[in-house]
């Protein structure tokens, strides 16, 4: 498998698109930090942008990495190699380029503007474990749609609907909900809510940390609880480990039971 | 004639005190040991010069103009017995003592030091700690408190006081004081033509600073941090506040100023900051907010309803989750001219006013004033989607509200 995963990777970091998006990443954050010029104030705008583009990234790279290197894993699969190791080595080869070329790309500029001297480390470094949980959570479900379709535009459509429905759609949905069912008890519900969802879920661990001024003021004691005490935060991270893991087991099925 | 008659005889009495007064020290080993021994031996106009020591004295009465005044620090402990001080006479200066564990009673308001039906009196340069009510003027006009440290323990609002309280008190003046951990900081209560300057009032269990039934009142220059609700105005009219600094004020009912029944007064060079919300306003009309900056608050101005005729001029609204919230569509509120840092307009002719107007209410702070729980979707993609098809062509937010003339830089 790591053999498989270091070819995938290697591989994926002699290509453009890794660079481009390195590069994107490094521009975003110097650019942010040059019209702000203020560490704390980047994190913020750059939480909007990473909830929304590190998904999509993550899901177009990971269909687009499975189909382009379909022979390839075809010739592969002749080999005497477990198959888990194939596609978990593929997996963690495109997850692992892009997750790197994140931390890299925001990293330079904000150590460079002196993140170490400034308070919101703490809070940049959870934005990037963050980042790298979605780029994980994204790929393994790009992985999976394409796994499971043979015919790529569909792969990339089903792949795109996902990204819109959980980011987008998702979210409206839930809004609704909460809007129809406002004569009840919402709190629980609200905060269910949002971990069936990882960009939701990713949205909250960071505004637990940023944003808690305006979240605390309001509702019953159910919030209070969980964004005023560490337990929002270790649930959410745990939650968030576990959409991790478990897609990365179900695409170990999948490709187990695939027949090609 | 009733009035030069007064005014004779304080200058007959501020000359005789010149005169003929004397001091009496006060310590362990003097003459006198203890203070209320030398109140009952002192004339009028007399001075008590308490030496360094601990005295455990309580219900000390002053009935007689005088002038007591520690030398470094002497300790009155009052063994949490009840009222330490009580002054029952004009021109009375109390000044550098260190008073300690005030009785707590349910019955009667004990406090360190009560003025009551005086005038002319000052209380200065005292430290207050372990207290129930800290100092407590009873319709007692005309007078000072300046410098004093007030430092309470209090850990819940029932059982616990004030820290400078004002009851039927008028013309007084309240000074660089610094007041921390008792229930209200500074509390108000039918006072007039009060000023309130330099003080610095925090981590009290309530309010930093309240006003019920309070008029003319003005205060300026002081910082509230870190209070359970930051200050409340409340039932009064005529009241000035300038310069102050509202700091992190948070919780799930925590304010920068709440205003309730305000009418006629000024807010003006304040700086909110870190707060739940900046100000709630209630019921207030024809109050003018110019030149305040609120910054990185959850709520920067959240509008009850019943709010008519507010102006909000020349303000920085900077890096607020929500600028303004509204909780119907009617407004009768000026906002004119200030500097959002959310406007995405541009200035073509270089004026320095933006040519787009700005619209500070959002929809998704309407949805959340109807359905609080929504609040868990601050800062989607979804609801800034939603946000910016409103701002095109407003439904639910009142489509007066808005700030015609957005400034293009903050003002300083």
């Amino acid at each position: 498998m790591l053999k498989i995963l270091k070819y995938s990777f290697y591989d994926l970091m002699r290509s453009r698109w890794s660079y481009v998006y390195f590069l994107f990443y490094l521009v975003l954050g110097f650019v942010l930090l040059f019209l702000n010029n203020d560490v704390s104030k980047a994190v913020i705008t750059l939480m909007n942008i990473i909830i929304v583009l590190v998904p999509l990234i993550g899901t177009i790279f990971g269909v687009m990495y499975y189909y382009n290197s379909k022979e390839f894993t075809e010739l592969l699969l002749a080999q005497p190699i477990k198959r888990s190791s194939i596609f978990l080595g593929q997996y963690f080869g495109v997850a692992g380029s892009l997750t790197l070329s994140l931390v890299l790309g925001l990293g330079i500029p904000f150590v460079l503007y002196g993140l170490f001297k400034s308070d919101v480390i703490f809070n940049f470094t959870l934005l990037l474990i963050t980042g790298a949980f979605l780029t994980l959570i994204f790929t393994v479900l790009a992985f999976i749609i394409a796994i499971s379709n043979e015919n790529k535009i569909k792969g990339f459509g089903y792949a795109v609907l996902t990204w819109l429905f959980l980011a987008v759609i998702y979210d409206g949905l839930f809004l609704m909900s909460l809007i129809i069912f406002e004569e009840y008890p919402l709190d629980s519900l609200s905060l269910g809510a949002i971990l069936f969802n990882p960009i939701d879920l990713a949205r909250t661990l960071i505004l637990l940390k940023l944003d808690i001024s305006a979240l605390l003021g309001y509702t019953g004691a159910v919030f209070k609880q969980f964004f005023g005490t560490n337990l929002g935060l270790f649930i959410s991270m745990g939650v968030l480990i576990l959409w991790t893991v478990l897609p990365i087991g179900w695409l170990t099925f999948k490709a187990k039971h695939k027949d090609f | 004639m009733y009035k030069i008659n007064r005014i004779l005889l304080f200058i007959i009495l501020a000359i005789g005190c010149s005169i003929q007064a004397k001091t009496i020290p006060v310590c362990v080993s003097c003459a006198v040991t203890s203070i209320k021994a030398g109140i009952a031996i002192a004339k009028d106009c007399d001075t008590l010069l308490i030496k360094k020591g601990t005295y455990k004295e309580y219900n000390i009465l002053v009935d007689k103009p005088l002038t007591i005044i520690g030398e470094d620090f002497p300790v009155i402990d009052g063994e949490d017995k009840g009222e330490i001080i009580r002054i029952v006479s004009d021109e009375v200066t109390i000044d550098g003592l260190f008073i300690i564990n005030v009785g707590t009673s349910y019955t009667s308001d004990y406090a360190a030091i009560r003025v009551v039906k005086s005038e002319h009196f000052l209380i200065q340069n005292v430290v207050l700690e372990k207290l129930f009510f800290g100092i407590y003027l009873e319709k007692s006009n005309n007078g000072k408190v300046y410098h004093n440290k007030i430092i309470g323990d209090a850990v819940d609002e029932y059982n616990s006081g004030n820290g400078i309280q004002l009851w039927y008190s008028k013309n007084i003046e309240v000074d660089r004081n610094i007041v921390q951990g008792v229930r209200d900081g500074i509390y108000l209560e039918f006072s007039d033509n009060i000023t309130i300057n330099n003080n610095i009032s925090t981590k009290n269990l309530r309010y930093g600073l309240h006003f019920m039934f309070s008029n003319d009142d003005t205060y300026s220059n002081n910082t509230f941090e870190n209070n359970g609700a930051g200050v409340a105005v409340m039932f009064s009219k005529r009241v000035k506040m300038y310069n102050n600094i509202f700091k992190k004020n948070w919780g799930t009912a925590a304010f920068g100023i709440l205003l309730k029944e305000i009418n006629d007064s000024e807010i003006s060079g304040n700086i909110f900051e870190e707060n739940t919300i900046g100000i709630n306003i209630e019921g207030s009309n024809r109050i003018n907010y110019t030149n305040n900056s609120f910054i990185n608050n959850g709520w920067a101005v959240k509008v009850r309803g019943a709010c008519y005729e507010n102006k909000f001029t020349k303000n920085n609204f900077m890096y607020n989750s929500f600028d303004i919230s509204y909780n119907s569509n009617l407004n009768d509120n000026v906002f004119d001219q200030n500097y959002w840092s959310e406007y995405t307009g541009y200035d073509l002719d270089k004026n320095g006013i933006g040519d787009v107007p700005y619209r500070p209410v959002k929809l998704f702070s309407y949805i959340v004033n109807r359905t609080p729980e929504t609040i868990v979707l601050l800062r989607s993609l979804f609801m800034d989607i939603i946000d910016f098809s409103e701002k095109v062509s407003p439904v639910f937010t009142p489509d007066n509200l808005l700030d015609a003339n957005p400034l293009m830089k903050k003002i300083k």
